[in-house]
């Protein structure tokens, strides 16, 4: 579609979108500095409740859990699904169109219903419930998530180049590191960066595989906000919130950089 | 020395064979994933298919006893009638997201190709945070003395403070705001696409702005929307989080229940069963939509 200058009553109308996206996540900042407990009406500024945080040894635990089943689980799904990407983009090969559909799967289904399949699947199996259960299942719904992301980036992947490296005397394995990977890097990396947040993000799944011990952060700040609207509910999301607007803005402008 | 040279030789075809087989390179590439995915996302499936034509024992336990009891229990009156209102909250926030959803994406469809992008980006911006924050946030703004209470009694518009939290309608504005960029998404997809020459084919031949954008635009869109449809409308049924969070014990939705059946009922295969039908629900919804539309790239996005 070109660009025509949209309608007024068009842009006015996308302004309160937006307005109604970022309003929530705005109030919910401010409201960590508030020295008001119940935290309804503001009454001052302060830090206290991220003193309060860092101190808090179940939200220390939980972040270390969380951070370690996404650390593994994206580094596993990332080289798993590219290769899967680049097999389904260049190869073709007996049960293509079945494994290129079972990659929707998770994509589709709603998300209650892989998590209580892998609980069944982990008790049928007596796996202990825990942090291993908990990565398994994130690796299982990142891969297709990164083969689908790697995929769409490797489309205009030119492959002339690789053909010119084998010509110049480089053989297979040569060629995938010094050409062929820092090509497909960029698309590598969106892929990476989408099952790290996934992972961060995951609630119902982990509900499901999760074990005594095992709380990671969306679990814990669930019970938190279960139990009571309080300010150090606020820090927590406004760290959370600040460091993965942060995270997506650098990547963003890395990737505006390399395009 | 000879059994050396010939283990060396057999190798080394070994290794010819499968740099000259593209199909051999292509398996190997994706057997990891193929296994890894069968056992951690079909087997477990499979697993809760089989399970829902078990039965429960006395201790939550599971017999193994072949029978349809778990989904005549589903077409029980009580059972009915959460899967329908299930039903009537998914197609609400699919309907609620299209409005809201349709005229967002034409905006962004239609400005400069340079901001496009930018625009995109600030809609996916606050989901890749964590969603229960963001429900969290509602629920700030919902409650009885929060934000929207407060502002609306100082206005004097208000005598007493409503209450929204805890209603269905929360439960609905939670939904809504959880899944808006589901529907954007495809919808722009679909949007970006149209050709202008089209367009100006129409406006050349007379027909007014609205009606080519009746005639052409709007059916051009149609993959995207019911792509985005499928995208709301499947998750927001199985839904457990947002009934749990905002709607109190008044609303539950099939999500719950599996849950339910599955943490504190310990009734297994019931659950199961639940989750079969939504399975199938899905499964019917994606191959009604790949028939109609040719797989588009409007669900990957």
């Amino acid at each position: 579609m070109s660009e025509k200058k949209p309608a007024l009553w068009l842009r006015i109308f996308s302004f309160l979108v937006y307005a109604y996206i970022y309003f929530p996540i705005l109030i919910l900042i401010i409201f960590s500095f508030n020295t008001q407990k119940i935290n309804v009406r503001w009454e001052g500024f302060t830090l206290k409740w991220y003193q309060v945080l860092f101190n808090d040894t179940n939200v220390i635990l939980a972040t270390r859990n969380t951070l370690m089943i996404a650390f593994v689980s994206t580094l596993v799904a990332t080289v798993i699904g590219t290769m899967a990407a680049l097999a389904l983009q260049r190869y073709r090969f007996p049960g293509y169109t079945l494994t290129e559909s079972i990659l929707y799967i998770p994509v589709i289904i709603p998300e209650v219903v892989m998590g209580i399949s892998l609980l069944a699947f982990f008790a049928l199996f007596n796996f202990q419930l825990g942090l291993v259960t908990i990565t398994l299942s994130h690796i299982a719904f990142n891969i297709p998530f990164v083969a689908l992301v790697v995929r769409a980036r490797l489309h205009g992947f030119d492959k002339s180049i690789e053909e010119a490296s084998m010509d110049l005397g480089a053989n297979e394995l040569v060629t995938f590191w010094r050409v062929t990977l820092p090509t497909i890097m960029p698309g590598v990396l969106s892929g990476a960066m989408l099952a790290f947040t996934l992972s961060l993000d995951d609630y119902v799944i982990t509900y499901f595989t999760a074990g005594p011990g095992s709380t990671t952060l969306p679990l814990r700040v669930f019970s938190m906000v279960r139990f009571a609207v309080t300010p150090e509910v606020n820090a927590l999301s406004t760290i959370w919130v600040l460091t993965v607007f942060v995270i997506l803005l650098v990547s963003q402008i890395m990737q505006r950089r390399q395009a | 020395m000879v059994a050396d040279a010939t283990q060396i030789k057999r190798k080394f075809s070994l290794l010819r064979l499968f740099r000259e087989s593209t199909v051999a390179q292509g398996m190997a590439l994706i057997s990891p994933t193929t296994i890894y995915l069968l056992l951690f996302m079909i087997l477990p499936m499979i697993l809760v298919a089989v399970l829902s034509f078990m039965a429960r024992g006395t201790y939550g336990n599971v017999i193994y006893s072949f029978n349809f009891q778990n989904y005549t229990r589903l077409v029980d009156p009580i059972y009915l009638r959460i899967l329908l209102y299930s039903m009537g909250v998914g197609l609400a926030t699919m309907l609620f997201t299209v409005l809201i959803g349709y005229p967002l994406a034409y905006f962004i469809a239609r400005s400069p190709v340079r901001q496009r992008s930018l625009y995109l980006f600030l809609i996916l911006l606050p989901f890749w945070t964590n969603f229960i924050i963001r429900i969290y946030a509602w629920i700030m703004i919902l409650r009885t003395e929060g934000l929207l209470n407060t502002f609306l009694l100082n206005l004097g518009l208000i005598k007493i403070p409503l209450d929204i939290l805890y209603t269905p309608t929360a439960v609905l504005i939670g939904m809504v705001y959880e899944f808006l960029p589901f529907m954007v998404l495809p919808l722009y997809t679909s949007l970006e696409k149209i050709e202008n020459a089209q367009l100006e084919a129409a406006a050349d031949l007379g027909a007014r702005p609205w009606r080519a954008f009746l005639r052409i635009t709007l059916p051009l869109s149609i993959p995207g929307m019911i792509a985005g449809s499928i995208l709301v409308f499947i998750p927001a049924m199985g839904m457990f989080v947002v009934p749990d969070l905002m709607g109190g014990a008044k609303t539950v939705l099939v999500g719950n229940v599996i849950r339910n059946q599955f943490l504190t009922s310990r009734d297994w295969p019931f659950g199961a069963a639940g989750s079969v039908f939504l399975l199938i629900l899905t499964l019917v919804f994606t191959l009604y939509y790949t028939r109609k539309a040719g797989f588009g790239e409007e669900l990957l996005v």
